[in-house]
């Protein structure tokens, strides 16, 4: 995307609200760089605090910083979303490709893989396997878990465009002269796929995170390190909410809230950015 | 003929598909990890300070071993599970032992089905009426209004929206119940006081469940019935002097509808999802407390045959769906 696209897309509230709060929350994520304390630790600054300076959201009944925790947390969820939806990505890409392009039985033995997937129950089969990892689940992992099951619905939407692009004139054209298939992809059908996989990629982060939380919850993944799940955890876990420790447990419900709404809003609005449809809407508007 | 050949086959070897592998992920998962479920109850029952001579711990491995099915080699175990599976034994629970699994299942399933059909259904007829009026009356300010606030309500998780609700509904201003599915000590039984109960414990967990649901048919039917308004056959027909509300109802409305219907059956796998958490943040007596109970005991016949069964259901009601699409599609015909 360029600048020109960018300019065209901060005219959309939407895409301005969201780009605003994604930056606020990767600041943060940056900072947590520089935090004073180690996240790992506990009873590093007095407990139970409600927010006033130096803590400015309020501290942990463990004694911990919930600002820069929550830079850490952050910090730490953003990877294990970019993680699964990155790998999720490269899967969904493969098997749409192969399954849209070589068609015939691949295509049935991969789709019908694939709708398995989309169907699953996988919050239980993800709880299954979370339980018996328990401990021993790095983000790294977790976000290979996840991206194992995160790609079946976006690898039917390429492969939908895939299926139609094969259709086009330019492909007869191409064959015809001689291109080779792995050129044919990459070259032609590539900058088709790219808006597909930039719009997914959101959409798996937002999964992503959500899964993360809920995995964190109900204590399945490791609680040791901070993330937006394992905040509220935490808090859930210390009864922040009957001790009225409000502070505790809305910082991580509200930052999730902000990021997951961010994170959605830019999905729909580039999605609609790039959709032919609405953007010759966009231009009939303009020129009225 | 052609029907049963191009249509009800195909789904029917979809619906073995998804069994068999989720009940092969299921099987092979827990075998995957060095952890071996038969030393990890050893050490548990050890560890509780219980004295155990050599020979009885070797008596205990024994039969473990042989109640968790892992005699054999791999595909033995396998061929064994679905074996066992087909009979619906899950063998006992391991918390509370003697018990079977499925008698535990069986005793939560129609807390979390009765759950899970209310809200499902009521949260996709009112969404989609609300979606397919917004998406035809685009440009209204209520439309707008209502498209504003799904879209704020759509990407949150189950557990932080019920979580919202919980926080305000039970702590803030509490007028509902926080936890249970119905007041302790109160007798079982249909009559109004058990009744009234009943509702009054599954508001919370049931709004949650059905104001997300609305949100998320509303944002897809929106979207759907806004595309089909702009199709040629509409243009043609509100240029032929249709009347307004035969246009509506039968030309948008109820196309738009039948990719809903298919959506519907994809997304119960979510909605099943949600309602485990729902169930676990609310305290509700469903499969999902159960399943709560069975992670923070470690009982894994109990989280395996949950799973199992879970999967199965899932793709079983996926296929129930498929299988009366057609009433709804005239483009499909028996024949």
């Amino acid at each position: 995307m360029n600048l020109e696209g960018f300019k065209e897309l901060m005219k959309d509230g939407r895409f301005r609200f969201a780009f605003i709060v994604i930056c606020v929350l990767a600041f943060m994520s940056i900072l947590s760089f520089f935090s004073p304390y180690d996240p790992l630790r506990w009873n590093v600054v007095p407990r139970d605090k409600p927010p006033s300076w130096p803590y400015i959201f309020g501290t942990t009944s463990q004694g911990q910083d919930l600002f820069w925790q929550s830079t850490y947390a952050i910090r730490n969820s953003l990877t294990i979303a970019l993680i699964a939806s990155g790998i999720s990505r490269v899967i969904a890409v493969i098997v749409g490709l192969v399954a849209g392009y070589k068609g015939g039985r691949t295509d049935t033995v991969l789709m019908a893989i694939n709708d398995s997937f989309v169907v699953m129950p996988l919050l239980p089969i993800l709880i299954l396997i979370a339980s018996v990892i328990r401990e021993n689940l790095t983000m790294v992992m977790l976000g290979l878990i996840l991206s194992l099951f995160g790609w079946a619905w976006d690898a039917r939407v390429i492969r939908s465009q895939i299926l139609s692009l094969r259709e086009r004139e330019f492909t007869y054209t191409a064959i015809l002269s001689g291109t080779r298939t792995f050129n044919l992809v990459i070259k032609e059908y590539f900058p088709y796929i790219i808006p597909i996989i930039f719009a997914t990629l959101i959409n798996n982060m937002i999964w992503a995170v959500g899964m993360e939380v809920t995995l964190a919850i109900l204590g399945l993944s490791n609680t040791e390190i901070p993330t937006i799940g394992t905040m509220i955890h935490w808090a859930v876990n210390y009864q922040a909410m009957l001790l009225g420790y409000w502070w505790w447990i809305l910082t991580p419900v509200i930052i999730s809230i902000f990021l997951f709404v961010a994170l959605y809003l830019l999905s729909t609005s580039l999605s609609e950015y790039l959709d032919p449809r609405t953007r010759i809407q966009r231009i009939g508007k303009a020129k009225e | 003929m052609l029907f049963i050949k191009r249509y009800l086959l195909p789904r029917i070897i979809q619906f073995l598909v998804v069994v068999f592998v989720g009940i092969t992920i299921v099987f092979f998962v827990p075998r995957l990890t060095p952890v071996d479920p038969v030393q990890q109850v050893i050490s548990q029952i050890t560890s509780q300070g219980a004295f155990m001579d050599p020979a009885s711990v070797d008596a205990l491995r024994k039969s473990l071993t042989e109640m968790y099915g892992l005699e054999g080699g791999m595909f033995q175990q396998y061929f064994a599970f679905w074996g066992r599976l087909l009979r619906g034994d899950f063998g006992p629970s391991l918390f509370q032992f003697p018990v079977p699994v499925i008698d535990l299942i069986m005793n939560s399933l129609p807390w979390t089905v009765g759950l899970l059909i209310t809200t499902t259904v009521i949260a996709w007829i009112i969404g989609n009426i609300l979606g397919a009026l917004a998406g035809y009356f685009k440009n209204k300010v209520w439309a707008k209004t209502l498209d504003n606030i799904a879209m704020v309500v759509r990407p949150m998780p189950y557990y932080i929206f019920a979580l919202l609700l919980l926080i305000l509904f039970a702590y803030l201003i509490p007028i509902f119940p926080s936890a249970g599915g119905y007041s302790v000590g109160r007798q079982i039984g249909f009559n109004w006081p058990f009744i009234s109960d009943l509702i009054i414990h599954s508001f919370l967990p049931a709004m949650s469940l059905v104001i997300l649901g609305i949100a998320a048919n509303f944002m897809t039917m929106k979207l759907i019935v806004s595309n089909i308004v702009a199709e040629d056959y509409v243009m043609y027909a509100k240029a032929g002097g249709l009347k307004e509300s035969k246009i509506a109802f039968k030309y948008v409305f109820r196309n738009g509808l039948l990719p809903q219907i298919t959506g519907l059956a994809l997304s119960l796998g979510q909605i099943f999802g949600g309602a485990l958490i729902t169930e676990i943040v609310f305290s509700y007596p469903g499969i999902g407390t159960l399943l709560y109970g069975a992670i923070n005991s470690g009982d894994y016949n109990l989280i395996m045959g949950i799973v199992s069964l879970s999967v199965i259901g899932i793709a079983g009601a996926t296929l129930i769906i498929d299988l009366i699409y057609p009433l709804f599609d005239p483009r499909i015909r028996y024949r």
